[in-house]
Parts: structure tokens; sequence; C-alpha cells
């Protein structure tokens, strides 16, 4: 008899976590990974595989790890998969490859993400390195030895633009990324936090895309430093912009920009980047807050209230105005954060803050709010219960309701097609609307994760090397 | 690496240095600023670009040490580097022809002041000059400023050069000698900008106003830099820094200003004690 439940995976306790900004979940041994692969049917076809947008061979690589052949496992998840340690933490599996897993349907669904996560984590214990390609043999005509002097730019080193560059240097071609802070990675630098994603990780697996021959060069803001045209002119064949989103959106109510009230960006981005926890070690500040809230429901919200947590806030609380079932965050996080003692006040928006003389934020007034019918996003739609306004005394406020997309590069590239909300659009391969540029992730139209960020960006590397090949 | 070729002292407390930066040097317009970090533990805080050679490859960029961070950076030498160094950040200044242009600036807000008045003069603009800070020393780049000017008038508050006052009552005396005036540009002290568009508001003179906010990233992400500007929130490294004068609630800049002058003093005591403690030991060493 197969077992019907996974093999759990050890955390640190709830009371030790929120003194420490080190992981939460703690990671497989061995011996439990080999358990929990062993719960693997190997389906063929495999329906989870369906799932993923990179394209993994789920059922390969866990017959490896069932088997004890990790390095094997390791290899196959490469093929696929640069950022392999990171998708294991962040990919929002249960809705990705294991909601298909075929063990779903009588029990819980092979912990797929967890597996992954268990094969890149053994391998940087073992300092395993991603291997150099290997040049391809070069076909009739040197077609190969030509490409290796072709230049590709990718602008932005989020997980899009790491995966696209990471494909196309596998491919032969000499790639740049261009990033405009001083670290590279993206929201997977600035945006999640050490206890979900641990720095020393992130950096590990981007220099593994380094030792590909990608170069990185930071302090670059591509639109101001270089144009697009300018790339072109100075000899790159195609370009890839993974810029992300950019401009925080805030809810436009009285009060808004009282002191103590952060966007999650600049918030977690003083944390994260510029370690403001750490001050005055680090020289950012940021301002401890004794009562906290955090508006919004998303994984961003989860994680600047986690933050807050860890900066020793006394009481931490996330207003949503929908019901938990609406909330786009990950089960797994909200699980950790309500272990962790955020409070969670559901169906409820804030309406206005409200400040001390001196300017501070101290009380915010919200209304109850009720469910309606589904919205065009297929979610109940909340609507105001009348009469219903309540105050919260806080001193500092996470506007964590989401952001656009990043606007600087498409504001200076007018002949780049936008949508109306800002997004770059681009047809099914991911080619936008000027000849060899391409673009993915949060600054194109579709779901914003880290996953399908990857997709688009080996998506784009495809469509890039085709381009590139029939020229 | 961003090398530091040249420093100078402008003024006590107020240093010069042209860094190596090639690419910026080559695309910088008037009215854009860098975003630099000294080191690994360092903030990231914006500077005007005030003169960008692109033949040279070198920008430069003059500051007054306020905190910590221009504290410390003061104190790099010619051949040291800067480890980051991004830019050019914000929408250059619109160059236009106005007619006649006053340009105001007020301290450190007159280290912007000159490349614009520069670009406003080439594009045939008339200048007049108001510059005023708190007292003689304080008042920099003034022969910069007497050049490109038609009129200059100077004022300081402890009257220890040009007429004791501020820049306000010079404004307020040209107004009611029927000064013609275009276009106003003034760049300086949050409340500053906030008097002079008080008074220029009232006299419909269209005035443009440069805001130095609080930054992050300085490329648009995280919102720090916002400032109310009539209806709409903007962020000034992205949609500024220069904005409609009359349109900016300078009340609320006035508070946001403030949010983390606790942290910024409890930075630079530590830095200053540091400093003492360095000193410290190369006397016990012998130094001086
Ligand atoms: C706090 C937080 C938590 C999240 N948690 C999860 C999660 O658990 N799971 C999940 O799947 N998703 C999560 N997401 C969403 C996910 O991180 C994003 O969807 C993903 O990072 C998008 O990747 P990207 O490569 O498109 O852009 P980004 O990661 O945003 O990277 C874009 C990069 O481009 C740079 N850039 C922008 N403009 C320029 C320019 N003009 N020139 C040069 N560089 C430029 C930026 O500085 C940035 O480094 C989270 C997001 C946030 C903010
Ligand atoms: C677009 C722009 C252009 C600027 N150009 C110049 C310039 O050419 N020369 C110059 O001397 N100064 C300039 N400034 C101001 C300069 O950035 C600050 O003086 C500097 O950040 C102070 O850092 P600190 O650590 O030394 O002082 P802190 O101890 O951090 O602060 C001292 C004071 O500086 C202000 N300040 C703090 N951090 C910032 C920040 N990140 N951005 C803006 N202000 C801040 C605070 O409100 C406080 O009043 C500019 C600012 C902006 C936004
Ligand atoms: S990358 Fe994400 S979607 Fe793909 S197999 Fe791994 S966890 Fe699942
Ligand atoms: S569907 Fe589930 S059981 Fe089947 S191969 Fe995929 S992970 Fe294994
Ligand atoms: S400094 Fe971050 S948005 Fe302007």
């Amino acid at each position: 008899m197969r077992k019907n439940l996974r093999v759990r995976m050890p955390r640190q306790r709830p009371e030790e976590r929120i003194r420490n900004f080190a992981e939460v979940a703690l990671g497989y041994s061995a011996e439990g990974a080999r358990e929990e692969a062993s719960r693997c049917l190997i389906c063929s076809p495999a329906p989870c595989k369906e799932g993923c947008p990179v394209g993994i061979d789920i059922p390969g690589f866990t017959l490896h790890i069932k088997e004890g052949r990790f390095d094997s496992a390791l290899n196959l998840l490469w093929e696929k998969n640069n950022l392999p340690a990171i998708c294991g933490r962040v990919c929002p599996q249960e809705t990705q490859c294991e909601v298909q897993c075929i063990l779903g349907k009588k029990g819980e669904p092979l912990a797929i993400g967890k597996l992954e996560r268990f094969v890149a984590d053994w391998g940087k214990s073992q300092n395993i390195k991603l291997k150099t390609p290997r040049p391809r043999p070069a076909k009739r005509g040197g077609q190969n030895s030509k490409l290796k002097n072709v230049k590709v730019a990718v602008v932005g080193s989020g997980p899009a633009g790491l995966t696209a560059a990471a494909d196309l240097a596998k491919s032969g071609y000499r790639v740049t990324i261009f990033e405009s802070l001083h670290f590279p990675g993206g929201v997977l630098r600035y945006g999640i936090p050490g206890f979900r994603l641990p720095k020393g990780v992130l950096d590990f697996e981007i220099e593994g895309i380094k030792r590909l021959g990608v170069e990185i060069q930071t302090n670059m803001l591509i639109g101001k430093v270089f144009t697009l045209k300018d790339l072109f002119e100075q000899g790159y064949k195609a370009v890839f912009i993974g810029t992300g989103a950019g401009l925080p959106r805030f809810l436009n109510i009285p009060g808004e920009n009282l002191n103590g009230i952060y966007s999650a960006n600049e918030f977690l981005t003083r944390v994260n980047l510029m370690k403001a926890h750490r001050f005055p070690e680090y020289d950012t500040p940021v301002r401890k807050g004794r009562r906290m809230a955090v508006i919004g429901g998303g994984n961003v919200a989860f994680d600047a209230a986690r933050v807050a947590q860890r900066l020793e806030a006394e009481e931490v609380t996330i207003t949503y105005r929908r019901s938990e079932q609406e909330m786009p965050a990950r089960q797994e996080e909200i699980e950790h954060a309500k272990e962790e003692g955020v409070g969670i006040k559901l169906l409820t928006l804030p309406i206005r803050f409200l400040g001390d003389e001196r300017g501070w934020v101290r009380g915010m007034e919200c209304t109850r709010m009720r469910l309606g019918e589904p919205d065009e996003s297929g979610r109940r739609r909340p609507l105001p219960i009348e009469g219903s306004q309540f105050m919260m005394e806080v001193d500092t406020v996470v506007v964590a309701i989401g952001q656009g997309p990043n606007p600087l590069l498409p504001s200076y590239t007018p002949s780049l097609k936008t949508t109306p909300k800002g997004h770059i659009l681009v047809d099914k391969d991911g080619a936008t609307s000027i000849p060899g540029v391409f673009a993915g992730g949060d600054i194109i139209p579709g779901e914003p994760t880290v996953i399908d960020a990857m997709g688009h960006g080996k998506r784009a590397a495809q469509a890039i090397n085709k381009y590139l090949r029939r020229r | 690496m961003n090398k530091i070729v040249a420093k100078k002292r402008v003024a006590p407390e107020i240093t010069l240095f042209q860094i190596e930066a090639p690419l910026i040097a080559k695309k910088a317009l008037p009215g854009q600023f860098v975003i630099l970090r000294i080191d690994e533990q360092g903030e990231r805080i914006p500077l005007t670009i005030y003169e960008a050679d692109g033949t040279q490859d070198r920008i430069t960029i003059i500051f007054q040490e306020v905190g910590k961070t221009t504290k410390k950076l003061s104190t790099l030498k010619v051949g040291d580097s800067l480890p980051d160094l991004l830019g050019p950040l914000g929408k250059p200044t619109s160059i236009e022809k106005y007619g006649e242009v006053l340009t105001i600036g007020g301290g450190i807000g007159i280290i912007p002041l000159v490349p614009i008045a520069r670009a406003l003069k080439e594009a045939g603009n008339r200048i007049t000059t108001i510059l005023g800070a708190r007292t003689k020393e304080l008042i920099i780049l003034e022969k910069e400023m007497k050049d490109l000017s038609q009129e200059i008038y100077i004022t300081t508050d402890d009257g220890s050069y040009g007429e004791k006052g501020l820049v306000t009552d010079i404004l307020e005396r040209l107004i009611a000698q029927k000064k013609r005036m275009d276009q106003v540009l003034a760049i300086g002290p949050l409340i500053m900008m906030k008097k002079v568009c008080e008074i220029t508001k009232k006299e419909k003179i269209p005035t443009t106003v440069s805001l130095n906010t609080i930054m992050v990233d300085g490329t648009g992400m995280c919102g720090s830099c916002r400032v109310r500007v009539g209806e709409e929130n903007r962020f000034v490294c992205v949609h500024g820094p220069e904005f409609p004068g009359e349109l900016v609630d300078f009340d609320e800049l006035l508070v946001r200003e403030k949010r983390f002058t606790k942290e910024e003093r409890i930075a630079l005591e530590r830095y200053e004690e540091e400093l003492k403690g360095e000193n410290a030991q190369a006397e016990a060493r012998g130094e001086d």
C-alpha cells in the first residue's frame, strides 16, 4: 500500500524563527527525500509535467531520487531549469505541477517542489556545479562556431531574464544581462525575504548561470544609459526584456502619504536588499512599528507581515477585502504566517488613514465587506457593508495591493507596443512589436509568478534562437 | 568601478568630485541625477549630475555633508572608487525658449541650478538670478551663475554677504518693480520653494521646482519618493525631479522629509564616534 500522506519537512519552530531571518522550512534529509520520492507512480504519460512551465521531467528525477542517484536527478533538473533550488522553494507548486499529480486524487500529491529543492540543495552541499556547456558539434558550415560570437542582451536579472540568459548561453550565444540595481536577482533579491529564499541559495544559482558564460552588468538602467537602439548599434543581435513589475499601486485614499506608510516594495527592499533590519550596522533605516497593518492578500502581503514580525513588531495584522478562500497567497505561507502570530482581518477595507500632529500614521479607518456576485476575475466581488466602519490603531502600514508593469523602458521606447495597462505586448513566442526584441515575466500580461516568468524566459530563448538562425 | 579623478572643496562641508563614468557622461542631460553607494553597508543616495563631460568620460557631482553618507563620501580621495553608480536618472529638464527666466537657488539647490540655467541660456533665454544661503561661505557657484545671468541678486540670512534677508524678499521686490518673468525656476530647501510658489502662484507666473525626496531604488519601483502633485501621487525619481510648483503639496513633503530623522541622527553619531576612535588610534600610533 502506498502512503497517502507526504513525508513532512522539518521546520524551525515559530517561537524561534520570528527572531531570525533564517529559513523556515529546513529541507528533507536524504532518507526523507527517498521515502517521499518512492510515493511517485512514475506515470506515463505524466500529468504533473503538464503543470510545469519549464517542462521538467518529473517522474524522471523522482525515480533517480528514489534510487539514490541524486547527481543524475540534479543533471536532469538542470537540463530544463537553471534555478531548481529557487523553484523548489517559491514555485506555487500546489497550483502548478502538484495539482495535476495523480496521487492527489486519493491523498496528498507528491511533494515535487520539496524534492526539487532537496536535489538542488544536495548539489550545493556537495559543491556540484552546473557544467559549462560543451560547444555542440558544429553543423556543416560551422553554424555554431559563428553563433558563439553572436551577442544577445537581456534586460533585467529576475527569474525571466536569468532563465532566458542561461538558455541562450547554453545554445552558444554571448549573453550580457543588464540590471539596474546593484545586485542581480530581481524580486528574488529585493522582494522575497531570506526566510523563504536564503540569499546564499540565490547567489549560488546565479553563480551557476555566470559559469555558463553569462555576463551580468549591474547599475545599468536600460532606457537611460543605453536605449534599445544603442544595444543594437553595439552589435547585440537580439534583446530579451524581463524588467518585471514597477510602480507600486496605492489605495488612493486620504492620508496615504503619512509617515509610517510604505509600499510593500519599499518596506521589503529596505530590508532584503539594503539590510535595514541590521541598521545601524547597515546605513539604510526602516522604521520598526509596534502595531502594524499590512493591506493585501498575496504573497507580497504575507512576506511583508512576516518581515515585520521579525523586526519585533508587537502586533501585525493583515487586512484583506475578500475572504481567505480568495487570498492569492500560497497556502503554505498563510499557514506559516498564522503560526508566527500574524493576525488576519478578512473582509476589511481601509478607507482612510489618520495621522498625529507630526504627520505620523496613528489610525486606519476600515469598513467591513461582504461578498457579492463573482467579478471578472471569477472571485466574488467584495462590497462594503453600510455603517460598518471601525478604527484600527496602527503606527506602521504596508500597502501590498500589487503593482503595475515597470514603465521605464517602454516609456523610452515609443515603438514598443504595450497594452492599455502598460504591459509589453507579445505574440505566442514572446516576440514584441520590434523585430529582434522579445519579452517575458511580469512585464507582459499574465500570472505574476516566478515559474511563469521562467517559462517566458525559456520560450523567448527558443524564439530568439530561431530568429537568429533564420537571419 | 567608478574612479574619483578630481576632488575640490567648494565651501566648508561642500565637496566636488569628478568621477570616471563614461556611459553616464555620454547620456546625462541637465536636471538628471545619479544614485551612488559607497560601500557594502552603504545607503543609496541621489546626487545631481552637475556637469557631464562626454569627451572626457567624466561626471561632476557636488555635495554637502548633511549626514553619515555624505560625510563619509567626503573622506574619499582621488584614486578611490565608488562600487555603485547608477544613472542618469530622472527626466531631463525640458529646455524651452520662454524669454525672461528667473532662476532662484537656495543653498545646495544652486548645484542643479547651474547646468539647467546654462541650457536655458543656450536656448536663448535671458536669465536673472537670485541666490540665497544661510551665510557667506554657503553661497556657492556664484561666479558660474553670474556668468550666465544678466542680473544677479544675493541674499544671506545673517547679512554676511549680499543683502540680509531671504530670496523671496528679492522676488517680491522684482515683482513690485513689474519685472517681466515668463518662467521661474526655483531649487532649494523645501520651505524656500514653498514660499516662492506661494508668491508666483498669486502672480500666475509658471514656476518649476526640483524636489529631493528620500529615495531607494531611483527607478520607480518602491514609492519612497512619492509626492502629491495636483490630484496625483507622483514618483520623483521617474516622473521628476522637476514639477510645476503650484501643484506640489509642500506641506506633505515637509513632513515626509522627516521620516527618518531619528535614524539619521543615530547613524551620524555612531559614525562620528567611529571617526573619533580611529583618530585616537592614529594618535596612539604617533601619526598625525
Ligand atoms: C514580495 C514578493 C513575493 C513573491 N513571492 C512569490 C512566490 O512565492 N512565488 C512566486 O511564484 N512568485 C512570487 N512573487 C512574484 C514573482 O517574484 C515575480 O512574478 C517574478 O519575480 C517576476 O520575474 P521577472 O523576471 O519578470 O521580474 P523581476 O523579478 O521583477 O526582475 C526584474 C528586474 O529587472 C530590473 N530592471 C527593471 N527595469 C530595468 C531596466 N530598465 N534596465 C535594467 N534593469 C531593469 C529590476 O531591477 C529587476 O531586478 C513575489 C513577488 C514579490 C514582490
Ligand atoms: C534628485 C536629487 C538630487 C540631489 N542632488 C544633490 C546634490 O547635488 N548635492 C547635494 O548635496 N545633495 C543632493 N541631494 C540630497 C542628497 O541626496 C542628501 O543630502 C543625501 O542623501 C543625504 O544623505 P546622508 O546620509 O548624508 O544624510 P542623512 O543623514 O541620510 O540625511 C540628512 C538629510 O538629508 C535628507 N535625505 C536623507 N536621505 C535622503 C535620500 N536618500 N534622498 C534625498 N534626501 C535624503 C534627509 O531628509 C535629511 O534632511 C539630492 C537629492 C535628490 C533626491
Ligand atoms: S519548476 Fe515549479 S512547476 Fe516545475 S516541477 Fe518544479 S516546482 Fe513544479
Ligand atoms: S503525476 Fe504524481 S505520481 Fe505521477 S509521475 Fe507525476 S508526480 Fe509521480
Ligand atoms: S526612489 Fe523608489 S520609486 Fe522613486
